[in-house]
């Protein structure tokens, strides 16, 4: 992992102070998410995308308010990055009415129309397919909109990768794939799940553009992505981005971590995407000590409201256990 | 949660060594895996991980991961396999994590699993087991919490299996993997932490029969999996207030033990039937039926059935707790058949 030593105007050029802020919003949450889920607020299973931050600001940042992105139970910092509003996804943890799903769906299935962000995908390659059927929608109706379809390296061993890739390279559909190559399928290592580990080369088999990018530099990862929609968007059909990153903490609150060593994870956090940015803004004079410190107390106060609206939030009524199974209104 | 209800007496004897459901499925594959050269076990993190439950956990260690083998995220390709490794003379068994990930190889289960025997006239069976997870209760949502195994007791071909107790998650693998036929054993997600004490040597345990898991002659209570344990709290508030529930746990969902839920009607008169699982089209709708069919002139009143909501589940504790059946709506209905009321 090489430094990232990009200098002054190409850092402020890019944004980067903006992405920066971005992906230490979505570590706070997730920290405090841990802190809630061992005090018994939060329960279930809870995935968390800590070491990840970089793809989910890196891609989101790149996308229009028109685009579309389906996501998997790994998503918070997707929904984040997306504009959900954090006391709604916090709500949504604490089981409210008030979440982003009404108490329904939990920390794996965030849902959130208005801004086009389609889950919360447990089912691993589920949310595959509908994406091809989004796209295809767009097409159909001349739209340019992208759909961001975003999983883990382990989905890609799913008929559901095979069948979407092959589907949406034929039709040349609007798609981006987004693989966030986290190296591990919950114990499984890449290598002992596929049987040729160079993912971007398999996506390029199906006949569409493919790159790989750092996926802890975040300025690398948004400059794939803005490259990659740019395409999707003018009709070059779909792309695949493989995005190298790694997390730092286990699959799931369950997962006791035994199947990898402790110095390979102590190696990935060498090389995490938040201090590794921080310091080449300072370095470069980009960015004061001073502003990280006041975007920590910004981020650290609206955490704190959005826990204290999830505390103070409605249960769902009982009553209204069966909402939602089929729409409300007349049959269209 | 650490039920003891199936402790089966209050003092065990001495060779009776305490245990977890968990842990005697995991004793189950010890045996299995040492008795049979045949026999191996495949799913995704079973290996390294040590099975997404802790069931395998240390198998691999022990026999090797050629026998103890992680598979790919692909449900349909490794069930798949497991049938051609069976047709070409292995016993292998198959984890698939969940029910609701299991959709992705029903396909396989059905459509080559179930059907190649009859298919080829008699000429291709599959001795093969799956096992999976099933069931609600731990705010998994609506993708990780259904109980599905009903669908699977629609298929002809198939056996189905649903251990609810220390002794049948210890003794139901051995015949599952002696039966020429494919079989499915679903394993209850609030069941692995069960804890009891189970006799050494383990019982034998049939495939073919359902167990009278509590006497009575008043009403014939019907469950099974994860249901049985709120089944057995309901039948004691029925004790509480005199009424003496005949507890009956189905233990094999396909093909059902008739004759063991006739008995019991003939006896009480009167019958529940308790499935975690959506009531339209449930197996709870086959129990009752089959008891109206054959049994209609031993009935006293309707048969009653106590079903999960018709909800996909949901996340918030108090709406799952509200969509699965409950000790106390068990109790009223039972009472319903008794005094015409709940
Ligand atoms: C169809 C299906 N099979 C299995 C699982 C259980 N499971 C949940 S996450 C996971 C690992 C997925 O790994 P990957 O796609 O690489 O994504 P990551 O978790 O690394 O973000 C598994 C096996 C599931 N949710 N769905």
């Amino acid at each position: 992992m090489t430094a990232l030593a990009h200098d002054r105007e190409a850092l402020l050029a890019a944004g980067a102070p903006a992405l920066l802020r971005q992906m230490i919003r979505v570590r706070r949450f997730e920290e405090k998410c841990v802190e809630l889920y061992s005090a018994t607020k939060i329960r279930g299973f809870l995935h968390l995308c800590i070491g990840e931050e970089a793809v989910a600001v890196g891609v989101i940042s790149s996308l229009a308010p028109g685009d579309a992105v389906v996501s998997t139970y790994r998503e918070h910092g997707h929904a984040l990055a997306r504009g959900v509003p954090m006391a709604s996804v916090m709500a949504e943890m604490f089981g409210k009415a008030t979440g982003c799903s009404h108490g329904r769906g939990g920390s794996m299935h965030l849902f959130d129309a208005e801004r086009r962000f389609y889950g919360g995908n447990a089912i691993v390659g589920g949310g595959m397919p509908p994406s091809v059927g989004m796209a295809l929608a767009d097409q159909m109706n001349g739209r340019s909109d992208v759909t961001a379809c975003i999983f883990g390296e382990g989905a890609m061993a799913e008929g559901a990768w095979h069948e979407s890739a092959n589907l949406a390279a034929l039709w040349e559909l609007p798609v981006l794939f987004v693989c966030e190559n986290n190296r591990y399928a919950m114990g499984t290592a890449l290598a002992r799940e596929h049987a040729e580990t160079d993912l971007t080369a398999r996506a390029a088999s199906y006949g569409m553009v493919a790159w790989s990018a750092d996926g802890m530099d975040v300025l690398a990862v948004q400059e794939a992505a803005q490259r990659a929609t740019a395409l999707v968007r003018g009709g070059g059909g779909p792309c695949f981005l493989e995005l190298r990153t790694y997390r730092f903490r286990a699959h799931s609150m369950y997962d006791p971590d035994r199947y990898r060593d402790k110095a390979e994870v102590e190696r990935w956090r060498a090389s995490d995407p938040i201090p590794r940015l921080t310091s080449d803004l300072l370095a470069q004079e980009a960015l004061a000590e001073s502003e990280v410190a006041t975007w920590e107390a910004e981020i650290e106060q609206e955490i704190a409201a959005a826990v204290q609206a999830a505390e103070a939030a409605p249960l769902e009524p009982v009553e209204d256990l069966t909402r939602f199974v089929t729409s409300e209104g007349p049959p269209r | 949660m650490t039920t003891t209800w199936a402790r089966p007496a209050d003092s065990p004897s001495p060779d009776a060594a305490v245990t977890t459901y968990r842990e005697a499925l995991r004793e189950a594959h010890r045996e299995a895996l040492r008795r049979d050269p045949r026999v191996f076990l495949m799913g995704e993190d079973v290996a390294r991980y040590g099975g997404s439950f802790a069931v395998s956990l240390g198998l691999a260690e022990e026999f090797g991961e050629e026998r103890v083998r992680d598979t790919p995220l692909s449900e349909s390709a490794f069930t798949g396999a497991g049938i051609g490794a069976a047709l070409r003379g292995m016993r292998p068994i198959v984890e698939i994590m969940t029910v609701n990930f299991s959709l992705l190889a029903l396909d396989q289960i059905l459509n080559n699993a179930a059907t190649l025997l009859h298919m080829s006239g008699g000429q291709l069976a599959v001795p093969l087991v799956i096992r999976m997870t099933t069931g609600g209760g731990r705010q998994l949502a609506a993708q990780h919490s259904h109980s599905l195994e009903g669908w699977y007791a629609h298929i002809p071909g198939l056996r189905v299996l649903a251990p609810a107790t220390l002794e049948d998650a210890r003794g139901m693998l051995w015949p599952a993997l002696e039966d020429p036929d494919p079989v499915l054993i679903f394993e209850h997600g609030s069941l692995y932490p069960l804890k009891g004490t189970l006799p050494d040597p383990p019982p034998e345990v049939d495939i073919a029969h359902a167990a009278i898991r509590r006497a009575g002659g008043d009403v014939t209570l019907v469950a099974y999996g994860g249901g049985l344990g709120k089944t057995v709290a309901a039948a004691d508030l029925l004790a509480a207030e005199g009424i003496e529930a005949e507890v009956v746990d189905l233990r094999v969902l396909r093909p059902l033990d008739e004759a063991t839920l006739l008995d019991s009607l003939a006896k009480t008169h009167r019958a529940v039937v308790v499935d975690e699982a959506w009531r339209s089209g449930s197996l709870a709708a086959e129990v009752s039926a089959r008891l109206s069919e054959k049994g209609f002139y031993d009935l006293d009143a309707p048969v009653e059935r106590v079903c999960g909501a018709e909800v996909p589940l949901p996340y918030a504790a108090h709406l799952e707790q509200a969509a699965l059946p409950q000790p106390e709506g068990i109790a009223a209905a039972a009472r319903r058949t008794v005094h015409g009321d709940g």
